[in-house]
């Protein structure tokens, strides 16, 4: 039977990948990609919680609301990197530290 | 055009020539004297309507008033006005100065500086019209200064000389003294009776509002003025050094325009001086016209002794105006101008001919110079007084006028002595010029031989003049026309006739003395002069006038100067570098207190939080990861203590 600890773990996994590749990856897509699968380790969360603990939709609407933000948020992103491309040609992460103190 | 346009013109002819002349002359074709020379006669033919009027009824009074600025009450008038007076005076002054133009075209030829000299003569012209036309004491005042200006202008004309320079300076310096008391006088005028124009001071006068001391006090202010205009003493000492400019300046000078100045003044503004103020006044003249005629006997200077014995004539004048002779002291200085013009232009001939001044190296100039001689001796003969020389008529009255002063105020007998004193020695001197310069054996024949006749542009006005100066005083024309403004007291009938003996006897013999001494050789001057060896070195030396003003008044002076630039090098000099010094060791304890302790405080301040940054730059990267990185490591250890 398969039941809520299940899961968190995969969320948990989904997670720790995600954040990995955001850490690790120098290409500023693949870094999207790692965002990617944070917000979706968070919505596994959400809804595996609504199912389990709580019951109703709420948990599932929120992870609508979730997968809709990370759209926008992809597209978003995607500009960023052209503009970044534009300017640094390159999408190498390591590169686009102007801000350094 | 009316009369009025007529004074206009013969006024202002002269200050538009001057004003071409200073901005164009140089440009002009002959350097523009023909230009000035030909103004000044324009003046002269446009005076003669106003000399035709008053002729015509001397009663003739003409006015052309205008005001210059209105402050309330207070109005600054700007009238010119014509009466007998003016008219002969605007005539003669245009007449000679016309003359004296054409005859400076001769003399000044060659002069690198030929067309300013004439723009000054224009001016100098255009002043003394101005002067002659005032109708009130605001306007006649400014003319004076300009008289005054223009007459530094020319007697230092040849300023690359110093003593041309300093005789300038002095000139006006001596004025200055002068006219400060004229202004003085206007002023104490001005408050008292609230007025400028001659005819309401007078009606004032008339009239009680200002009288006693106040008014001879006042009076005696604006004789001050005259004093040093018309060379009195004791503020004659400008007038002989003003020879240092060109002979016919001295000409002007002395004859139309500066020195006259004030001698018409004093009858201009007649009704002024009370009876007080006429004796210090007559006392005055008396000095003058005795002490200049003994000083012109020492003098070598051919012009020197003609400027003495224009000191001498002016004091006669002063001195018939102030016992009462006012047509005669007036007359004299109508007919004195003639003169005097035509002996000062003479002895410029003479100058020019031999380039010398000095009388010892002249002698025997007659047959060389006929035209000069007999000229000048027409001047001799009317400056001595002998009939029927125009100088005759003139002198006569004056002396008369003295003597009935003196026989109604018997305590003033002084002047009677000064009067006729004063006629011996005109006759002696200005002949002892004659001879010495015209007869005898020539003393430097180098210079003799070389001496011509001048040219005609110089000889024709000598002739003019010339004749005028024997026929000015006929006619009784001069009677005619001028009146005098108040009632004046009439002398005993006996003064006419006395004067008439004694005038002629003092020239007389003063002529004789000069025969016997210069050319009979009767008397040795020199061996007189051994003989009073300490009068002859008084008066060869003026008084010691010069010396006792440097030693009196110029040299305190530069001492007191002396002392005050002593005072202001050690003592304010010396506060002021004291201050200098004190302020500058502060600023010396601030800037180290700036530098040491607030920099310092800044500096450690931001040295401070530079080192902080230091350390604190290192956590930022700019690479976003490691902030992520960061962050983690954060949530961790959060959840961490969160756990335990």
């Amino acid at each position: 039977m398969i039941g809520l600890h299940h899961y968190l773990v995969v969320s948990a996994v989904l997670f720790a990948l995600g954040m990995f590749a955001i850490i690790t990856r120098k290409n500023g897509v693949a870094i999207l990609m790692g965002i990617e699968l944070v917000l979706n380790a968070a919505n596994l969360n959400f809804v595996a919680f609504s199912r389990y603990v709580w019951g109703g939709l709420t948990g599932q609407v929120f992870a609508i609301f979730v997968i809709m933000l990370a759209a926008a948020e992809a597209a978003v992103m995607l500009a960023i990197v052209i503009a970044v491309y534009d300017r640094f040609q390159s999408i190498d992460v390591d590169r686009v530290d102007s801000l350094k103190g | 055009m009316d009369l009025a346009t007529y004074v206009l013109i013969a006024l202002f002819a002269p200050l538009a020539g001057a004003t071409v002349q200073i901005f164009l002359g140089r440009r002009l074709p002959r350097h523009g004297d023909w230009l000035c020379v030909g103004v000044l006669f324009v003046s002269f033919v446009a005076s003669i309507p106003t000399f035709n009027a008053v002729w015509a009824n001397p009663a003739f009074k003409l006015q052309i008033l205008s005001e210059w600025l209105t402050l309330g009450s207070f109005g600054i008038p700007l009238g010119l006005q014509v009466d007998g007076l003016t008219g002969i005076m605007l005539t003669v002054v245009s007449f000679i100065a016309a003359f004296i133009h054409l005859y400076s075209v001769g003399y000044m030829h060659g002069d690198p500086r030929y067309s300013r000299y004439f723009a000054y003569l224009n001016f100098f012209t255009f002043s003394m019209l101005g002067l002659v036309l005032a109708d009130n004491f605001f306007l006649i005042y400014v003319f004076w200064e300009l008289v005054g200006l223009s007459s530094y202008l020319l007697i230092g004309f040849w300023f690359e000389r110093p003593a041309a320079a300093n005789a300038g300076k002095k000139a006006f310096i001596v004025n200055r003294v002068g006219d400060v008391g004229f202004f003085v006088g206007i002023l104490l005028l001005w408050t008292q009776l609230g007025t400028f124009r001659f005819e309401e001071v007078f009606k004032g006068i008339a009239a009680g509002q200002m009288a006693g001391p106040l008014l001879t006090v006042t009076g005696l202010c604006v004789f001050l003025g005259a004093v040093g205009k018309s060379a009195q003493f004791p503020l004659h000492v400008w007038l002989p050094d003003a020879m240092e400019g060109p002979t016919p300046v001295s000409a002007l000078i002395h004859a139309a325009t500066m020195v006259a100045a004030g001698v018409y003044m004093v009858g201009r503004v007649y009704p002024v001086f009370t009876p007080d103020a006429f004796v210090v006044i007559a006392y005055v003249a008396g000095i003058t016209a005795f002490f200049a005629g003994t000083i012109a006997l020492t003098q070598f200077d051919i012009k020197r002794v003609i400027a003495y014995s224009t000191l001498s004539q002016l004091g006669y004048m002063m001195l018939g105006l102030a016992t009462g002779g006012y047509v005669a002291g007036l007359f004299h200085l109508v007919t004195h101008a003639f003169f005097k013009a035509l002996m000062f232009l003479a002895a410029g001939s003479v100058i020019h001919a031999l380039h010398t001044q000095d009388l010892r190296e002249m002698g025997g100039l007659r047959a060389k110079m006929p035209v000069t001689f007999w000229t000048m001796m027409a001047g001799s003969l009317a400056l001595a007084g002998v009939p029927p020389f125009s100088g005759f008529f003139s002198k006569d009255a004056i002396i008369g006028a003295t003597l009935g002063f003196v026989m109604a105020h018997p305590q003033h007998l002084l002047l009677a002595l000064f009067a006729v004193g004063g006629a011996l020695l005109t006759g002696l001197y200005a002949f002892r010029l004659m001879f010495l310069a015209f007869t005898g054996a020539p003393r430097d024949r180098e210079k003799h031989h070389h001496a011509h006749e001048s040219p005609p542009v110089m000889t024709v006005p000598l002739v003019v003049l010339a004749v005028f100066a024997v026929g000015a005083g006929w006619g009784g024309w001069f009677e005619r026309l001028v009146r005098p403004p108040v009632e004046l007291p009439h002398g005993p009938a006996g003064a006419h006739t006395l004067a008439l003996a004694l005038s002629l006897l003092a020239a007389g013999l003063g002529i004789l003395l000069a025969y016997w001494t210069y050319v009979v050789g009767k008397i040795s001057a020199g061996r007189v002069a051994d003989r009073y060896r300490p009068v002859y070195t008084l008066l060869f030396n003026k008084y010691y006038v010069d010396e006792l003003y440097a030693a009196g008044v110029v040299r305190p002076f530069l001492a007191l100067t002396r002392g005050c630039a002593a005072f202001d090098l050690g003592v304010i000099d010396g506060f002021v570098n004291w201050c200098g010094r004190f302020t500058r060791g502060v600023s010396r304890v601030q800037g180290w207190i700036d530098f040491r302790i607030v920099d310092g405080a800044v500096n450690l301040v931001g040295n401070a939080i530079r080192a902080w940054g230091a350390v604190l730059r290192l956590v930022q990267t700019g690479v976003v990861q490691n902030y992520i990185l960061v962050l983690l490591g954060g949530v961790l250890v959060i959840l961490l203590l969160k756990v335990l």
